[in-house]
Formats: structure tokens, sequence, C-alpha cells
């Protein structure tokens, strides 16, 4: 009695997480080349298909309930399962962020910026980069490597609060800039929620793997 | 009745030794009902030395159910028919080991099987109502247990069939014959009949397998009141209604018991992969 048509389709789940998790990726890192490239069509892109990433959201989600209407997944199948419709929550709302960010790009429009962009591509790669390696835990069922991307969390953590010290020097000297100061610490700040957001699944793919829940970076914000 | 409080769950099984021992002792602490049924060191032959039950050990609670599964062939049937001696009817057959209840080995030599079996009544796959009236099916039981006095016999019938849930659907056409009832009530009938006879332990071996849906959700409606007054254990091949009704789970393969735990312990997070690979389809 081995269920080959309901593996199948458990491994097409895992492949479309894997797809909405790379068009969240490209979303985050495309909106800080907009920024970094001052290309307000390209942000406006950005926020056009953040669309296809909630449909794709809701179409992961369709597919994990069928499964369990149609399947009744038990043990860690049926963990699997509550994990993507965690992740892909989280995934959804870190594709949200990059949105904002675009948003961010087309509200500064035509201005400067107020300082040269050091540490936000720095929040981005790491953010990015965690979102990666945990998408990788995830498929590798490896829940080691998922608590090792959390402790990375602070890393970010503490950039953003660099960049928010900079932003607060850069407002108190000159006021003409708080305008454009207050749109970059939105930016730094939905990177940092992205960071969060990776270690929300890094904790899904420990659940996943032990089948137990772990808090395992509370974030000081 | 003696509830015996202690476990000695330790088993030699090459399988999964320390997984089931580690979870048994566990359970100790888990659950607040006593231990109703002990199984010490069972192994049980077929005649021609066939050997189906390997060295298992498992505790029973008291007013809850038990679910046993496994792949066709795994001996969980084979484990049900010990706890009242079914295997006795059929010359050859042998055990090895205990089995504990109330203080007593029912597996000793001097226990009175009459007794053992209306105390540990049990239920088939297939309803498997005698060819005679409703009310004759369940004072069948009784009479043979020296019930003869007609009122206590009308009493205690209608007091089974409520039990049953069947009063109703039948408490006008008591002397009609059972064949003219459902599958359903067939199989509730068999309920009836098994509790009429006031037993403890109630065994039950695939009883909706060959059931429809709603005759299944009745009966294991009828499982979950049932506990509340006896000590329930239930063969299934069907994982959905373990995990439904049961509060506790053993997983059998090849005539081991692979693992024991709660239902909620079992069906979420296993502790061996085997029977993770089981309850998800991976083989079986």
């Amino acid at each position: 009695m081995t269920r080959e048509a309901y593996h199948k389709a458990l491994n097409e789940l895992e492949n479309e997480l894997l797809k909405m998790g790379e068009m969240v990726a490209k979303a985050v890192k495309d909106s800080i080349e907009s920024l970094k490239t001052r290309d307000i069509e390209m942000s406006r892109e950005i926020v056009k298909k953040d669309l296809l990433i909630n449909k794709k959201r809701f179409e992961i989600e369709e597919r994990c309930l069928q499964l369990i209407a149609t399947q009744q997944p038990m043990a860690v199948d049926l963990r699997t399962i509550a994990a993507i419709l965690s992740i892909i929550a989280d995934l959804e709302r870190m594709g949200d962020h990059a949105e904002g960010n675009a948003k961010i790009n087309i509200m500064i429009g035509s201005e400067p910026l107020v300082k040269p962009l050091i540490d936000v591509p720095r929040m981005t790669d790491k953010g990015l980069s965690m979102l990666d390696r945990v998408l990788k835990a995830f498929i590798n069922r490896d829940a080691k490597a998922a608590r090792t991307i959390c402790d990375e969390d602070d890393e970010v953590d503490a950039l953003y609060d660099q960049i928010y010290r900079e932003l607060l020097l850069i407002m108190i000297e000159n006021p003409k800039k708080i305008e454009g100061a207050t749109y970059l610490i939105w930016l730094a700040h939905n990177l940092e929620r992205i960071a969060d957001r990776v270690t929300n699944i890094a904790e899904r793919v420990v659940f996943m793997v032990t089948g137990k829940m772990e808090e395992m970076n509370v974030s000081k914000y | 009745m003696e509830i015996r409080k202690e476990l000695n769950p330790v088993r030699s099984s090459s399988m999964n030794e320390q997984a089931v021992s580690n979870k048994s002792l566990s359970l100790t602490k888990e659950t607040s009902n006593g231990v109703k049924v002990e199984v010490k060191g069972l192994n049980f032959f077929y005649s021609g030395n066939i050997h189906a039950i390997k060295n298992i050990a498992l505790p029973i609670y008291k007013n809850t159910v038990t679910a046993l599964i496994g792949p066709s062939g795994c001996g969980k049937t084979t484990f049900l028919r010990c706890l009242n001696r079914m295997h006795d009817l059929y010359p050859g057959n042998r055990y090895e080991g205990e089995i504990w209840m109330d203080g007593k080995n029912i597996l000793a030599s001097d226990i009175d099987l009459i007794r053992l079996r209306s105390n540990v009544g049990m239920v088939f796959q297939k309803p498997t109502p005698f060819p005679m009236s409703i009310f004759d099916n369940i004072a069948f039981g009784l009479k043979l247990n020296g019930i003869k006095n007609k009122g206590e016999l009308a009493a205690r019938i209608e007091k089974a069939l409520k039990d049953a849930a069947l009063w109703d659907e039948t408490k006008s056409r008591l002397h009609e014959s059972a064949h003219a009832l459902s599958g359903g009530q067939q199989q509730r009938l068999c309920i009836a009949r098994a509790i009429a006879v006031e037993p403890e332990v109630i065994l039950m071996d695939e009883p909706c397998s060959a059931l429809d849906p709603i005759a299944t959700a009745k009966i294991e409606d009828l499982i979950t009141e049932l506990k509340k007054g006896y000590t329930v254990v239930i063969v299934t091949h069907n994982m959905q209604q373990a995990a439904r009704v049961s509060e506790h789970t053993g997983f059998f393969m090849m005539g081991e018991l692979v693992e024991f735990d709660t239902t909620q312990k079992i069906f979420t997070t296993p502790s061996n992969k085997m029977t993770e690979d089981y309850i998800t389809g991976r083989f079986g």
C-alpha cells in the first residue's frame, strides 16, 4: 500500500515552495538593486510582481488543504504540510517587505539618497543568504543548519542598529534630510524583518524535523 | 479488583528495543489510568511451531482505547486473540510469557476459560448475529451465564442495547430476526451481546471494516462511550480510525511490537522510522 501519487504530490508541493522562495529572493534582491540604480521602472515591476507571489502562496495553500483533505497525512508528512503552510505566510510577507522597499524607491523618486548605500546591501546579502540556506535546510531536513541560521539574525539586527544610528545623526545634523532618512529607516527595517522571517522559517524546519516547536531567536525589536 | 500499577515494559526485540522500553516507561507517568492488562514477554506459536507473536510487552490501560495497527499478517489479530485465549479453541497452539489481568496471569493453566471469555468479550470483523431474534441474541450469553429470570433477562438486554446505542432502533422489534438489521446495526448488536455479560475488557477485531462510513461513525462514537465503563482494545487497518478513537497505539510488524505510545505521539512524531514509514504509507 505505498502511496506513490501522494508522495509525488508532496514532492511537488516542496518544489512549489522552492519556486516561491526564488520569487521572493529575486524581489528582495531587485528592490535593493532598483534603489541602487535609482530605476523607478524596475521598482514598479517589483510592485506588480508581488501579486504573483501572493498568488503562488494561495496556490500552495490550496494544494496543502487538498492533500490534508484527501490523503490524511500523518507524522512527518503532516508536520511538513503544517510547516509549509506557515512558511508560505512568512515568504509572502517577505515579498511584501520587498514590495515596500520598491515603493520607497518610487517615493524617493528623483531625490538623491541621503547617504551612500553601504550597510543596506550588506543586510540584503545577509538576509538573502539566510533565506537560501533555510530553504536548503528545509529540503535536506537539516535542523542543525536551521538553528545555525537563526543565530545569524543578530548580525542583521546589528547592521540595522548601525544604519538607524547613522540616519538619526543625519536627521539631527540636517532636518531637511528627515524625509529621505526616514525612507531609508523604513527600508532597513523591512530588511531586518525579512531576516526575522527567515528565523521563523528556520523554527518551522526544526519543528518539521523534530516535532518540537522551539523559539530560537527572539528579536529585541 | 486489583489494578496493577507497576510496569515491566522492557523487551528484547531486535527491532526497536530502546524505543519501546523508553516510551512505555514514560507512559506510566503520562496516564492517570491504571493498567488493566499487562503483557510480559508474550510469545505465541501456531500449531506447527509457527512463531507468530515475538516477545511482546505492553500495558493496556483501564477505561481507555488501545489500538493495534500494522500491515496484514503482522500479528495484531493473533495478539488480540491471546487476550482471551481464543487460540485455545484449536489444538497445537502454544503461548509463552505472561498476560496479567487484575493480578492473575490469564495464561496460567488453572484459568477458567469460560469466565475469562465472558470477562474479555470480543467483537469480530464481520457482524456475526446468531440466526435468532434480537432479544435471543443477547439472551444467549446471559443464559449461558446462568441468568434465567425473565425480568432480569429483559432488564439486562435493555441495558446492553442502550449501552450499544441500539435500543431506540430496536425496542419495538426485539423479537424480529437479527438478520433483518442493517450491517451497522448487526455490529452494534454484536457489541450489545458482548457487553450484556458485563465484561471488563472488549476486544474488537476490525469492527468497522465491513461497514459504511455512517455505520462506522456510529460504532466509533459507541467506542468512545464504551471506554467509560470498559477497557477497549481494537485492531484496525484504518489508521484514521485508530487516531480518532484510541488513547494508545501499538504498531506491529512481523510479529513484533515495533512501537507503543500515546496515539497522539504515534501519529504526529513516532520514535521509530518503521512506524513513520508505515503510517505515512511509505510501505505496507
